[in-house]
């Protein structure tokens, strides 16, 4: 199918584009990398009056270190992300999850910003932000707000940004010297969105004897699974203050098994997804009782 | 009304300009106005990779840009790295290894692994695989495919080693 008809500006300054947002409200979309919105468009699955074009607005993308956080521009690509030293350094995570993030051409224009904006359930980055804490800053004609990543995804597909809204920052706190993190996805072929995945951060706290470490912190996020990126509140605070060991991981799943609340789609059944999910939390727990120490 | 806009870029080396309607996608634009067919579409929706072509130097869908953002890029196509010779040992190499069956899914597979081929170290087959992992191929089974990929890649390496001063 070809796109329906639509007027297209390629708007040269962030004030530009949201004056136009302000004019056309919900009759207009913002085209960041285009690798999510021009398949809707092709397919006629959206039908916006007026596209304005992002991609020549400076300032917008790129990736930056502060003393405590690194800020990413909405409008840098995957591939920047994937290949940024910053990341690598202080962003471990993200790091790990970005080569699972679509295939090397899309990588190569999809942004950080139209992910996030698009809230697929099964996407890496909503995950992985929900899991850091991240901050995103949403501009408008009226002026700038900051919402928490884990305020800002509502449902399948939507978030709290209001159609006068463009996101163009995401903050996020520098990886601690002693955090720990894992990311891992179950999917059919490389680099297509998850079936299920699972992205965590941990810190631990040190015994004397590694049986005695403890997880001081733990966060969870299953995606793929409910309408948005999940965080297993209930199954970390479960875990948290006890050392990792065969008994905890058993005791663990079965928290999990209670607490998420798959629904089917094409990828899967949803019993197969909350199985999937038992074995993505094993393997995660395994992997961080391995860093700690507290099983070989 | 079709709204319509100018655009200019470089195709394939030379500087091109013409009028295009805005909700044109650049694989369209290619095939139907500029008779450039060697970029396949597949899916017109990102899954398949048949109209990889490079946009200022890296690879993308044609199907999901649209041709009024190619304006003041530098765009390549099949026609462009076959003719330019960029491609010549990896295409005899996937003749030689039946790489290209039907070849609908061959320009676009060469398109991706151009990117492969450029390098100076080895590339695992595992890592081929991945990078390839965007583009279907109904026929191959992709093995002949990582075959060819990793021959072309590995023999220009032995090339520069034996002639350091070459490429
Ligand atoms: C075959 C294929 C496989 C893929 N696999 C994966 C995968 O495994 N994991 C994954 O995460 N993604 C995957 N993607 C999607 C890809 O990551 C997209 O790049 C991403 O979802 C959207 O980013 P974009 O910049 O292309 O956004 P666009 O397509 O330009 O926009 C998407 C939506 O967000 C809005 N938007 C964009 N930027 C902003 C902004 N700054 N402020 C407000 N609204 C904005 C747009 O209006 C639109 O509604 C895949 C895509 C394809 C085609
Ligand atoms: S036609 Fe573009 S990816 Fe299939
Ligand atoms: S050779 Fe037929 S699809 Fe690849």
């Amino acid at each position: 199918m070809k796109a329906p008809l639509f007027d297209y500006v390629n708007a040269t300054s962030l004030d530009q584009a949201l004056g136009l947002l302000d004019q056309y409200g919900e009759e207009a979309r913002i085209i960041a990398g285009g690798q999510s919105l021009m398949a809707t468009l092709n397919m006629r699955l959206s039908q916006p009056q007026v596209l304005i074009d992002i991609n020549s607005i400076q300032g917008l993308s790129g990736v930056r270190e502060t003393r405590k956080d690194i800020r990413i521009g909405a409008l840098t690509r995957h591939m920047e992300l994937l290949e940024s030293d910053i990341v690598k350094e202080h962003l471990p995570l993200i790091a790990s999850a970005m080569p699972h993030v679509a295939h090397v051409a899309i990588r190569n224009r999809g942004t950080i910003g139209g992910s996030l904006s698009m809230a697929d359930p099964a996407a890496e980055l909503p995950a992985c932000c929900v899991a850091l804490d991240a901050t995103f800053e949403l501009s408008s004609r009226s002026g700038q707000r900051v919402v928490k990543a884990r305020d800002f995804f509502s449902g399948l597909y939507t978030t709290e940004r209001q159609d006068n809204e463009i996101l163009t920052q995401i903050t996020i706190p520098k990886c601690a010297p002693q955090q720990l993190h894992y990311f891992e996805e179950i999917n059919r072929r490389q680099g297509d969105f998850a079936i299920v995945g699972l992205a965590c951060t941990a810190a631990v706290k040190k015994g004397l004897m590694s049986s005695k470490r403890s997880l001081k912190a733990l966060d969870v996020v299953i995606f793929g699974c409910e309408d948005k990126p999940t965080r297993l509140a209930q199954t970390c605070l479960h875990l948290i203050g006890t050392s990792i060991d065969k008994n905890t991981i058993t005791a663990a799943k079965q928290k999990l098994e209670q607490e998420l609340n798959p629904t089917a789609n094409l990828e899967g059944r949803a019993d197969t997804k909350l199985h999937l999910a038992t074995v993505l939390l094993e393997r995660a727990l395994l992997s961080l009782a391995r860093d700690i120490g507290t099983i070989d | 009304m079709q709204n319509t806009r100018e655009i200019a870029f470089t195709l394939n080396g030379e500087e091109v300009s013409h009028r295009v309607p805005v909700r044109q996608h650049l694989a369209d634009f290619l095939r139907h106005e500029l008779g450039l067919t060697g970029t396949h579409i597949g899916c017109e929706q990102g899954v398949c990779g048949a109209c990889t072509i490079r946009v200022n130097g890296r690879s993308a869908r044609s199907c999901l840009m649209l041709a009024v953002q190619a304006d003041g890029c530098v765009v390549e196509t099949i026609e462009g790295i076959s003719q330019s010779g960029e491609i010549a040992d990896l295409q005899h190499e996937f003749i030689q290894r039946n790489a290209a069956q039907c070849a609908f899914c061959t320009p676009g597979m060469l398109m991706t692994a151009a990117d492969l081929i450029g390098g100076k170290e080895p590339v695992s087959r595992d890592a081929i695989r991945d990078h390839i992992s965007g583009n279907y191929c109904r026929c191959t089974g992709y093995h002949a495919i990582v075959d060819a990929i990793e021959s072309t890649l590995n023999k220009r390496l032995a090339s520069d080693k034996s002639n350091p001063h070459h490429g």
